[in-house]
């Protein structure tokens, strides 16, 4: 019989944290596995979604005046933060293979608990914030804790939400708060002429990603994703990280609502309608699967892109709202297409 | 006769041609599945394909049968060309395949599922009386006819799921059936039926390709063997004609010893100590103890109990009663979930490794480092060279034949994705390790591999626990042999003591005068 140890590798894992002096020593292709470069990934993986967008700008400057101007590329940019952040959260509960439909009614709820916080009980800016995100974590909570308590489909409990934060809302009240500009300084603040929201956006959709591609949270993510059963089997418990990611979703609803709040000026009760359809739609245009275990959070931020840039453009050509809707329905149904075409090219690859 | 196979120069059962295979090849990315492959069938002949994991066995089979279609060459059924694009035209011409993999609708009941694309119906309405009564002559010659054919599918054990499948395949007229694995899951009684069956079909004057690791089993049905490896057709044979060593030797292409068990193992104290563990009918107050160092076998007939003993022990199902005890320890653990379990150093191999083993879309990476991830992550973030290496040397350290780690398990051959199951699971170092079916679907030469690492890791001190459905793997394999007969732990042979009779008495001893099993003729292991 051979010696046992040259079939199983000896745990290396007693005393010292294994391999900090060599694990920098390797370039940063090589743990990738991929002799190409991290921009050639980069740019394979992004490439299609680019070209759409720059398609989409491209048709747009040629038909109207002003598509190509800067102060249009900021009004969109200053328009994006909100959907971009819900988009994020969204992100990561469809990897988990859930969904959350609440997200629109949450937002309302965490607005009006702003308005009403700041104008009905002088409750200062940073103070009604935090009361703010604390509702949309609430709501998020409950939609995860029911979700994993009683194995239930999160399309159910969310559309239970949905409803429950909408009714909140209009019981906290049913008329809109007008805070002015104590709550517009939010958005109002800029940095090289873009709002600070903006900002804000991508750093989140940046930390999003990079938790997704780096962190073991994110990793666990996808494989809760992929499959629940084997996760569990392995020994990870799955529930608290559904638990967190349906929290997150809804803290970043809420912080959604500052910046939606911040940009009008008003908390508004029926504030946030129609934004889960849109954020699903956003996220599924980057080529996140609904089944779960796959998805981008940058792809998901170049699809809130692709639908902000069609709809001002679309406006600006004096399309009117029928059939704005008309265009983004098949723009979304097309993405998805393409994502099909992609996904085949990359196996085969 | 007129027609004549290239490579069959010996004599062959069976009458006209019914299929000829010429030139066949088909590649993947990075590998060459199939090269130049010539083949032929005829009427009233079982012809056996073996070959090691990925020799291209399946990849042909999935050619014939309309699942996958080929890069180059031509076939011939009947005498006209045959180029099925789908499954279903295949099946339409006659051609049909039970697949390795199960491919039932679980929430469809039994019946549901063997007559699924040809329910009987009147004015667009299910005919339920006529479906069950159809179900029940099929299922009485598989031998399902203790099961409801309204039960539903998914309630069932794998081993009777198999069973539908292939009685879904004997309930249409087929020409051409290819088994691809059917006994993987069976017991030795389950195995015997089905070969009934399959005599008769040939006896009809169907031809029937049979593709399966156990070589004894194909000596006992086939009339011809073809051996394939690494896409090559190596031989093709008269079964009567060829040894058992001489197509371990083809299939391998190199010398393959016999196991030879290693030097006597040290048993030092217990490892693991289960005592009075009750869980629904299945597990009925069983006490066992798997010392360290120690190889115990837990043999027993489909369901009596051994997959649900298993998974009782590790909380993945949590038990009623009973308490488990590890490493000498004298206060019972707490085990109440797999987390717990893996904490406490033990781990599970399921029998199921495609729905409960591996994450198939995922890479090799991701799957062998998924049980510690924190262990090649520090303050919450994967350090992606750590992981890297890590992996790559659990993958290399089993002999798992990828193009990287970063290669999806999902492409991966059975074998290979086994390994990777066994890594995942090396890379938790746990003490106790539960396997339930740990050869399942694996070649010969993988599973030899697979028994050296088995010993290997009791000769490090770990207390090794395998269910299996093949007896002869637990005579070779283990120190100790535990029988489960219908939930109840029945007796424990010494290796002293060990014979396949008194196993398997021992294994029928709960079930007899209870239930039909008795009435048959003893299921034994003939040779």
């Amino acid at each position: 019989m051979t010696d046992p140890n040259s079939i199983i590798p000896k745990p290396p894992f007693t005393g010292m944290p294994c391999g900090n002096n060599n694990a920098t020593a390797e370039p940063l292709s090589s743990p990738l596995g991929d002799p190409r470069s991290f921009f050639t990934v980069a740019l394979m993986e992004y490439l299609g979604m680019l070209v759409v967008l720059g398609g989409l700008v491209g048709v747009f400057g040629l038909l109207t005046e002003h598509f190509l101007s800067a102060q249009n590329f900021m009004t969109i940019a200053n328009q994006i933060p909100c959907a971009t952040i819900i988009a994020v959260g969204m992100t990561f509960v469809l990897i988990i293979g859930g969904i959350d439909l609440s997200v629109g009614s949450v937002l309302a709820l965490g607005s009006v608990v702003l308005g009403v916080s700041m104008v009905q009980y002088h409750v200062p800016l940073p103070l009604a914030v935090i009361g703010c995100l604390a509702a949309g974590l609430v709501c998020g909570a409950i939609n995860g804790l029911v979700t994993i308590t009683w194995s239930l489909p999160s399309f159910i409990v969310t559309l239970g939400m949905l409803e429950i934060a909408r009714g909140a809302t209009y019981l906290i009240t049913p008329r809109t708060q007008y805070i002015g500009s104590a709550v517009q300084v939010v958005a109002e603040t800029t940095l090289g002429g873009l709002s600070v929201t903006f900002l804000i956006a991508l750093v989140i959709v940046a930390a999003g990603q990079v938790v997704l591609s780096r962190s073991v949270f994110g990793r666990y993510m996808i494989a809760i994703g992929t499959n629940e059963e084997v996760v569990r089997l392995s020994g990870v418990d799955p529930r608290p990280i559904k638990l967190a990611v349906f929290t997150l979703c809804g803290f970043l609803a809420a912080l959604a609502a500052v910046f939606d709040t911040s940009r009008t000026g008003s908390a508004v009760p029926n504030a946030g309608e129609g934004y889960e359809l849109q954020a699903i739609a956003a996220v599924v245009i980057g080529g996140t699967s609904l089944m779960g275990g796959r998805g981008s959070v940058v792809r998901s931020f170049f699809g809130v892109l692709i639908i902000a840039v069609l709809s001002s453009g679309l406006a600006q050509i004096g399309a009117e709202d029928s059939t704005k809707r008309l265009i983004t329905g098949c723009v979304i149904v097309a993405a998805v297409i393409l994502d099909h075409y992609r996904q085949r090219l990359r196996k085969a690859a | 006769m007129e027609q004549k196979a290239p490579q069959s120069d010996v004599p062959t059962a069976g009458g006209e041609m019914l299929l000829e295979v010429r030139g066949l090849s088909k590649s993947y990315p990075g590998v060459q599945a199939l090269a130049d492959a010539c083949f032929d069938l005829r009427r009233g002949e079982v012809h056996a394909l073996v070959g090691e994991n990925g020799a291209g066995k399946s990849t042909l089979a999935r050619i014939i049968s309309g699942v996958s279609r080929p890069d180059g060459g031509t076939m011939v059924l009947r005498g006209k060309p045959y180029a099925p694009a789908t499954k279903h035209q295949a099946e339409r011409m006659g051609v049909r395949m039970v697949m390795q993999e199960l491919n039932l609708i679980g929430t469809l009941s039994v019946a549901e599922n063997i007559f699924f694309d040809h329910l009987p119906h009147r004015l667009g309405l299910i005919d339920y009386n006529r479906l069950h009564t159809d179900a029940k002559a099929v299922m009485a010659e598989v031998a399902l006819d203790d099961i409801d054919p309204a039960r539903r599918v998914d309630t069932l054990g794998v081993a009777r799921q198999q069973m539908v499948e292939i009685a879904s395949a004997l309930s249409r007229r087929c020409d051409l059936l290819i088994l691809d694995e059917p006994t993987a899951a069976l017991s030795d009684a389950e195995t015997a039926l089905l070969f009934e069956q399959i005599r008769r079909l040939k006896a009809g004057g169907a031809g029937i390709i049979y593709i399966s690791h156990r070589l004894e089993e194909i000596q006992r049905l086939a009339d011809r063997i073809t051996v394939l490896r690494n896409g090559y057709l190596v031989a093709t044979s008269a079964a009567d004609g060829i040894c058992l060593d001489k197509i371990v030797r083809l299939m391998v292409g190199r010398e393959v010893k016999d196991l030879q068990r290693g030097g006597r193992r040290e048993f030092t104290g217990v490892g693991l100590r289960v005592s009075g563990l009750c869980r629904g009918d299945l597990v009925r107050n069983v006490s066992l103890e798997v010392r360290r160092g120690e190889i115990l076998g837990l043999a027993g007939l489909m369901g009596s109990g051994r997959t649900e003993t298993l998974r009782a022990i590790f909380g993945a199902d949590r038990p009623e009663k009973g308490s488990i005890f590890l490493h000498d320890s004298p206060r019972p653990a707490r085990i109440r979930s797999p987390r717990d379990a893996v904490r406490q150093g033990i781990a599970l191999l399921t029998e199921d490794r495609k729905q409960q083993g591996l994450l198939l879309p995922l890479s090799v990476r991701v799957n062998i480092t998924l049980t510690n991830l924190l262990l090649v992550a520090r303050l919450g973030w994967i350090r992606p060279a750590q992981e890297c290496r890590t992996a790559e040397r659990f993958a290399r350290a089993l002999a798992v034949r990828c193009a990287s780690d970063r290669q999806r398990v999902v492409e991966l051959s059975g074998g290979n994705q086994q390994k990777v199951v066994i890594a995942k699971w090396l890379f938790r170092n746990c003490d106790v390790l539960l396997f339930d079916e740990p050869t399942r679907g694996i070649d010969v030469g993988a599973k030899f591999e697979i028994y050296r690492l088995l010993g290997d890791l009791a000769s490090q001190g770990k207390a090794v626990l395998v269910v299996s459905s093949d007896l002869k793997e637990l005579l070779v394999l283990c120190d100790n042999i535990a029988v489960i007969s219908a939930g109840r732990l029945v007796t424990v042979f010494e290796r002293k003591d060990f014979s396949q009779d008194r196993i398997l008495a021992a294994a029928l001893s709960e079930y007899m005068g209870t239930t039909k099993i008795s009435g048959q003729s003893p299921p034994g292991i003939v040779q």
